[in-house]
C-alpha cells in the first residue's frame, strides 16, 4: 500500500503490518526483509515508512505499571502521550517533555528524541527515559539503559527506529499541582529582541516564539515570545481551584477535506501573520491557559495536514549553535522572506545544552517552519540547508523528508559513527526506513 | 456504595476491550470474561492503571452451555451492565460445505450469546435492574450470498434481543441491540474496507456507553449504516436475488 508521514510527502509503496503480540513482532523482525517501526505516523517525512515492510506498533498500547511515589510509568511503545496525560494528569502527573502534539507514541518520542518548550531547562525526551526494551535483529528483547549497553541506549534515543524496535519503556513523569499554565506573551519587533527575550527569561521552564517570516528589513524576525510555567493551586481562582487537575474537555475540529492549492499563497499567509502578530501584541500579556491549549494548539484541528492539500508539505527544522545563531537565523529568514514562501507555523526556540549520540538538539537556537509542496519548494529548502550548514547547524530527522545524504554528513559528523554502530551490530540489514535509505544511514 | 461492575463477554476481542475502556473511563469497575482469561492480564493491568478502576478476569466459553451457571456463580457480584461481544465469522465457502463449521458459527453468534444473556436476564429481572447489551451485526438485517450463515445467526440474535427487551421493559431491565457495520478489528484485518463505513473499535466503545447511558434500544455505530441497511432491506426480493452482494 501507499504510505506517507504527516507531511504527506513523499508517498512510499510499502507493506504495512500490524503485529498484535511479541511473537508476531519477532517473526516480522527476523524475516528476510528490513523493517521499520511506525507509531502514530506523526513524523513529517519518511522516517516511519519502510520501502519494504512498515510495522504499525499501535497494538502495543498497554500501560504496565505506575509508581505513584516516583512517577515512573512502564508502558508499551504504542501508548500515546495523550493517553498518558488522560490517565495521570488527574492524579497530578504530567510528561516531563512533550512535543507540540500529544498524538505521538512513546516509541516515536524516544526514536525521534523529541523536544519541548522546556528543552533549555529539562533537555529532550531522553532525559525522562529510564530504560528501553528493544527488540534486536535476532528477535530478542533486551533492556537497555544508561547502565546496560549505554552505547546502544544513547543511539536509540534519536536513532529514528534504526537500532531496533522499541517494545516497552520506563519514563519518569513530573508532579504538577494543576492542569493550567501561566502564560506570558511578549511581542518582539525584530529577531534581536526576540533572542534577547529568550536569554533574559532562560530560567522560565517553557518558552517558544512564533515568528513572522514574511516580514523583512527592520521587522525581520518579528515575533511573539511566549513563556509559561505550570500554575500552582494558589494561582487559580476559587472555581478552578475546586478541580485543579481538570481543565475541562474541549471538542476537536477536523479539517474535512484537502484545501485547494490556491488557498495558501504569500498574500494569505502574510495577512494571517500580520493579524496574528497584531492580536498577540494587543492581547493582555499574562493569561492562565489550560494544558491542552498551551501545549497542543494544533491538535485541536485534527488532520490539519490537509490544509496543505494533496501535494503535502515539507518541514524545515535546523538548530544553530549559540555563537552563529544570530547571523545564521538572519540569513535564513532573509532567504525565506525573499522567496515569499513563509508558512503559518514558524517557530523559534532556545535549546539548552545537550550531549547526545545522534539526537537532534544542541545548545543554540532552533527554527522550524513548513512549506507547502510547490515546484520552488525543494530548491529553497536546499538553499536553507546550505545556510544552516555554513553556520554549523544540524537538522531534525523527524521533520525531514528531502534532505540530501551529503548534506547530512556535512552537517553532522555523528552520522558516520551512527552508521558504523549499525554496521557493527548487524542492524543495517534488519532495520531500514525510506529515510535511512535516502540518507544512506 | 461502590458502583457495580460491567461484564464484558468476549473480552479478548478488539471491540470487547474498547467497550471495557469506554466504561472504565466512565468510572465503572470491569469484569473481563473470555476463554483463557489469564492471557488478558496485560489488558487488565492497562485498564486498571489508566482508569483507576477494579478489573477482574473470568474464564468463559460461549460454547459451554453447561458451564454458564457456574460461570455466573463465580462472578464476585452480579454486574450492573452485561455486554456480549462474542462472535465468529468463519468463511462462508467453508460454512456452505461443512455443517459442523456452520453449526459452530451459528452457536457462537446466536445460541451461546442468547443463552448467557437469558440467564443474566433472569437474574437482572429478579433484582429489578440492569442493562443487557447484545452486539449483533448489520449482516443480520438481510441474508446475503456472501455471509448468510453468519448473518442468519446474527439475525436470530437480533430477534432474541428484541423479544427480551419486550419482555423486560416493565421489569426495570433494559436491552440494547448494537449493530456495528465494518469495524477495524483483528477479524477484518487485511480486508479492503471502505473508510467512511468502517468504525474504529473505540467508536463502538463510545457508542455502546452512550446507548446504555441514554437507554437506547437499537443503535447503528455509524449512522450511515442505518441508511445503507434501509436501502438493502427494501430491495424487492425479485431484484435482490439477482444482485451480487
Amino acid at each position: 500500500m501507499k504510505l506517507t508521514g504527516w507531511g504527506r510527502f513523499p508517498v512510499v509503496e510499502t507493506q504495512l503490518r500490524a503485529p498484535r503480540d511479541v511473537a508476531a513482532l519477532q517473526a516480522m523482525v527476523t524475516g528476510d526483509e528490513p523493517v521499520i517501526a511506525r507509531g502514530n505516523g506523526r513524523s513529517y517525512g519518511d522516517s516511519a515508512v519502510g520501502t519494504h515492510t512498515t510495522l504499525d506498533m499501535r497494538h502495543f498500547d498497554h500501560m504496565l505499571s505506575f509508581d505513584a511515589e516516583t512517577g515512573v510509568l512502564v508502558a508499551e511503545a504504542g501508548v500515546l502521550l495523550g493517553d498518558v496525560i488522560d490517565a495521570f494528569l488527574p492524579r497530578g502527573w504530567f510528561p516531563m517533555v512533550t512535543p507540540g502534539t500529544k498524538f505521538v507514541t512513546l516509541g516515536g518520542a524516544i526514536a525521534a528524541d523529541v523536544h519541548g518548550k522546556n528543552h533549555h531547562v529539562d533537555g529532550s525526551f531522553g532525559t525522562c527515559v529510564d530504560w528501553i526494551d528493544l527488540m534486536g535483529p535476532d528477535g530478542q528483547i533486551r533492556r537497555i539503559s544508561r547502565d546496560d549497553d549505554a552505547d546502544l541506549f544513547r543511539h536509540t534515543l534519536g536513532g529514528m527506529g534504526l537500532t531496533g524496535v522499541i517494545v516497552r519503556t520506563a519514563i519518569r513523569l513530573r508532579p504538577v499541582e494543576t492542569a493550567w499554565i501561566n502564560q506570558t506573551t511578549l511581542p518582539a519587533p525584530d529577531l534581536g529582541t526576540a533572542m534577547d527575550l529568550f536569554e533574559q527569561h532562560a530560567h522560565v521552564p517553557y518558552s517558544v516564539a512564533w515568528i513572522d517570516c514574511m516580514s523583512r528589513g527592520a521587522h525581520l524576525g518579528r515575533s511573539l515570545v511566549m513563556l509559561g510555567d505550570h500554575a500552582k493551586r494558589a494561582d487559580l481562582d476559587a472555581k478552578k481551584a475546586r478541580t485543579p487537575l481538570d481543565a475541562g474537555h474541549k471538542g476537536a475540529l477536523s479539517v474535512p477535506f484537502d484545501f485547494p492549492g490556491f488557498a495558501l499563497n504569500r498574500w494569505s499567509v502574510r495577512a494571517f501573520n500580520e493579524l496574528y502578530y497584531r492580536v498577540g501584541a494587543w492581547k493582555p500579556t499574562k493569561a492562565l491557559v489550560d494544558w491542552d491549549t498551551y501545549f497542543y494548539p494544533l491538535d485541536a484541528v485534527l488532520k490539519w495536514n490537509r490544509i496543505y492539500g494533496r501535494r503535502g508539505f515539507a518541514q524545515f527544522q535546523c538548530v544553530l549553535p549559540l555563537d552563529t545563531a544570530r547571523a545564521g537565523l538572519t540569513e535564513l529568514l532573509e532567504a525565506i522572506a525573499e522567496a515569499g514562501a513563509g508558512s503559518f507555523l514558524a517557530v523559534l526556540k532556545r535549546f539548552g545544552p545537550q550531549d547526545s549520540a545522534f539526537s537532534f538538539p544542541m545548545e543554540g537556537y532552533t527554527l522550524a517552519l513548513d512549506f507547502p509542496m510547490k515546484p520552488h519548494t525543494l530548491p529553497l529548502l536546499d538553499l536553507l540547508d546550505a545556510i544552516a550548514v555554513t553556520h554549523g547547524g544540524r537538522f531534525y530527522l523527524a521533520k525531514d523528508s528531502r534532505m540530501r545524504p551529503d548534506t547530512l554528513r556535512e552537517a553532522d559528523s555523528r552520522a558516520d559513527e551512527f552508521e558504523a554502530l549499525r554496521e557493527a551490530r548487524g542492524l543495517k540489514d534488519h532495520f531500514a526506513s525510506a529515510q535511512s535509505e535516502r540518507l544512506s544511514l | 456504595m461502590t458502583a457495580l461492575p460491567v461484564l464484558i463477554l468476549g473480552a479478548r476481542s478488539d471491540m470487547g476491550l474498547a467497550i471495557a475502556h469506554a466504561f472504565a473511563a466512565a468510572g465503572h469497575p470491569i469484569q473481563l470474561a473470555a476463554r483463557g482469561s489469564a492471557g488478558l492480564e496485560t489488558a487488565r493491568t492497562d485498564l486498571a492503571l489508566r482508569h483507576g478502576v477494579e478489573v477482574t478476569l473470568h474464564d468463559f466459553d460461549v460454547l459451554d452451555r453447561d458451564g454458564f451457571d457456574g460461570f455466573l456463580g463465580g462472578l464476585p457480584n452480579l454486574p450492573e451492565v452485561a455486554v456480549s461481544v462474542v462472535g465468529y465469522m468463519g468463511e462462508q465457502a467453508e460454512n456452505e460445505q461443512d455443517l459442523a463449521q456452520a453449526a459452530l458459527v451459528m452457536r457462537t453468534n446466536y445460541e451461546g450469546p442468547a443463552g448467557i444473556l437469558a440467564l443474566l436476564a433472569n437474574r437482572f429481572e429478579a433484582r429489578g435492574s440492569g442493562t443487557l447489551v447484545g452486539v449483533s451485526s448489520v449482516a443480520g438485517d438481510r441474508g446475503r450470498a456472501t455471509n448468510y450463515v453468519y448473518g442468519s445467526a446474527k439475525a436470530g440474535f437480533i430477534a432474541f434481543l428484541s423479544g427480551l427487551r419486550n419482555r423486560l421493559a416493565k421489569k426495570g431491565v433494559h436491552v440494547v441491540t448494537v449493530l456495528p457495520g465494518f469495524v477495524n478489528t483483528a477479524m477484518t484485518e487485511g480486508l479492503d474496507l471502505p473508510e467512511k463505513l468502517t468504525a474504529e473499535p473505540s467508536e463502538v466503545g463510545a457508542a455502546v456507553l452512550k446507548a446504555v447511558q441514554k437507554g437506547r434500544n437499537v443503535i447503528y455505530v455509524r449512522r450511515i449504516w442505518w441508511l445503507v441497511m434501509a436501502i438493502i432491506r427494501n430491495i424487492p426480493e425479485a431484484v435482490f436475488k439477482k444482485l451480487k452482494l
